[in-house]
């Protein structure tokens, strides 16, 4: 009896991973998936913090579809090894600060690591040649291979047919005939193999599973690293990025404004690491500062704070400013108007 | 079997889900780990992380905005 060959697959949650797991699972070969959380995963993280997005499904993509197929899924924690992939990228960005390879690259290495560890044959994933600009084109796809070091124990079975033959071809394990030659960047190949395998329901296709590639969110990074004089980043900070009106009024400060209650009390969990700010007699945001503020900063941030809250049309509010240790003070301020806010301190 | 807990109180998904996988890792067959969360992605993600991995939910309990989700590891590695 031949021995049973297993192979881990990255799972993103969106369909080409899905697609490409069964493909394999059809073969006969145990599969598990493996998911790399680096941070940026766009993941529900402000369906889960906003209120108004309350009725949302909050699923977690990846988890899911490892439940549709039948398979285990570890989720690896690789915030802190991911920072030089985001600071230091060999191969460079996309068209925002996403290192599209690099990731691709570290997201293998990392893959091949466990396989190594666990007594795993091969790594599995839904590449398709063509289909991204940066890296899954015909001439980078063996980059991805040669420099994660897994080489030919990488296998892409939705255009396996388009490559050269790998490992788990030559020795048997798998049918390359019973792989596929997709390329390029329609989808209508995979949303057909979806139908013939019965996946009715599936996220939306790869590609919006990054904050990097999100020009907003990029231009909000490049502030952050801007504002600190060095390209350096915290969980907490990226995490920040994602919610809240960004506003920077002065180059050594900015603000981070509630846009919602869910958002507010997201925030409240950073009162003991920012300076913060509070509407005391009116409904309204919380405001947190990042940065080096002095005391007409402090009035300033009051007055833009009185314009995000139901007091705004007041001559003059109350607004209680509380520093990292707790202590706090009101300072009474006229708010802003619209036309006070120049564009360009929306980040 | 023994009583375990761990604080993902302010983590957004999936970091409620890999505390809890790393903790279970350390756990013993029948052991019970009450994960305390905030995000209610939690409600959604722990327990198929648990369906997929063979361990069950033994109980939730919601505190205002905090949950606690109580997982049973699975008896035998799934």
């Amino acid at each position: 009896m031949s021995k049973q060959r297993k192979a881990v697959a990255l799972i993103s949650g969106g369909l080409d991973s899905m697609l490409a797991t069964k493909a394999m699972l059809d073969q006969g070969i145990r599969v598990e998936g493996i998911n790399f959380f680096t941070g940026f995963c766009v993941e529900g993280h402000t369906h889960a913090i906003r209120r108004q997005d309350a009725a949302k499904p909050k699923r977690n993509n990846a988890l899911w579809v490892a439940e549709q197929l039948g398979i285990k899924l570890h989720i690896v924690d690789v915030i802190e090894e991911y920072k030089d992939v985001v600071l230091n990228p060999e191969h460079g960005y996309g068209a925002n600060l996403n290192p599209c390879l690099d990731c691709k690259i570290f997201m293998v290495h990392k893959a091949l690591e466990w396989i190594d560890a666990n007594g795993f044959d091969f790594i599995i994933t839904g590449e398709v040649v063509g289909q991204r600009p940066m890296s899954q084109r015909k001439d980078t796809m063996p980059v991805v291979a040669r420099e994660s070091g897994a080489e030919d124990r990488l296998v892409r079975p939705l255009c396996a047919q388009k490559l050269p033959a790998t490992l788990p071809e030559r020795e048997g394990w798998i049918d390359r005939e019973r792989m596929f030659a997709f390329s390029g960047r329609s989808r209508k190949p995979q949303m057909a193999l979806a139908k013939q395998y019965g996946f009715v329901e599936y996220a939306q296709p790869a590609g919006g599973c990054c904050f990097l590639t999100d020009e907003q969110y990029a231009n909000k990074l490049a502030d952050l690293w801007q504002g600190r004089g060095e390209r350096r980043y915290e969980l907490d900070d990226i995490m920040l990025l994602k919610v809240g009106r960004h506003l920077r009024p002065r180059p050594h400060f900015k603000m981070i404004i509630g846009r919602e209650e869910g958002e507010n009390n997201f925030l409240e969990g950073y009162r003991k690491q920012f300076v913060h700010l509070r509407a005391v007699n009116y409904d309204g945001p919380l405001a947190l500062i990042d940065g080096t503020p002095d005391a007409s900063d402090l009035k300033l941030a009051a007055r833009l704070v009185c314009r995000f809250g139901k007091g705004r049309d007041v001559e003059r509010m109350q607004v209680l400013i509380t520093d990292q240790q707790g202590d706090s003070r009101v300072v009474e301020v006229a708010p802003l108007t619209t036309d006070d806010i120049p564009q360009a301190w929306y980040l | 079997m023994s009583e375990h807990e761990i604080d993902a109180r302010n983590l957004l998904c999936p970091l409620p889900v890999i505390r809890t996988q790393d903790a279970v890792k350390k756990l013993q067959p029948g052991d019970r780990l009450h994960v305390l969360c905030t995000d209610p992605g939690a409600l959604h993600d722990i327990p198929t992380w648990c369906r997929i991995n063979g361990h069950s939910v033994s109980d939730i309990i919601k505190h205002g905005r905090e949950i606690t989700i109580v997982v049973q590891v699975a008896e035998r590695e799934a």
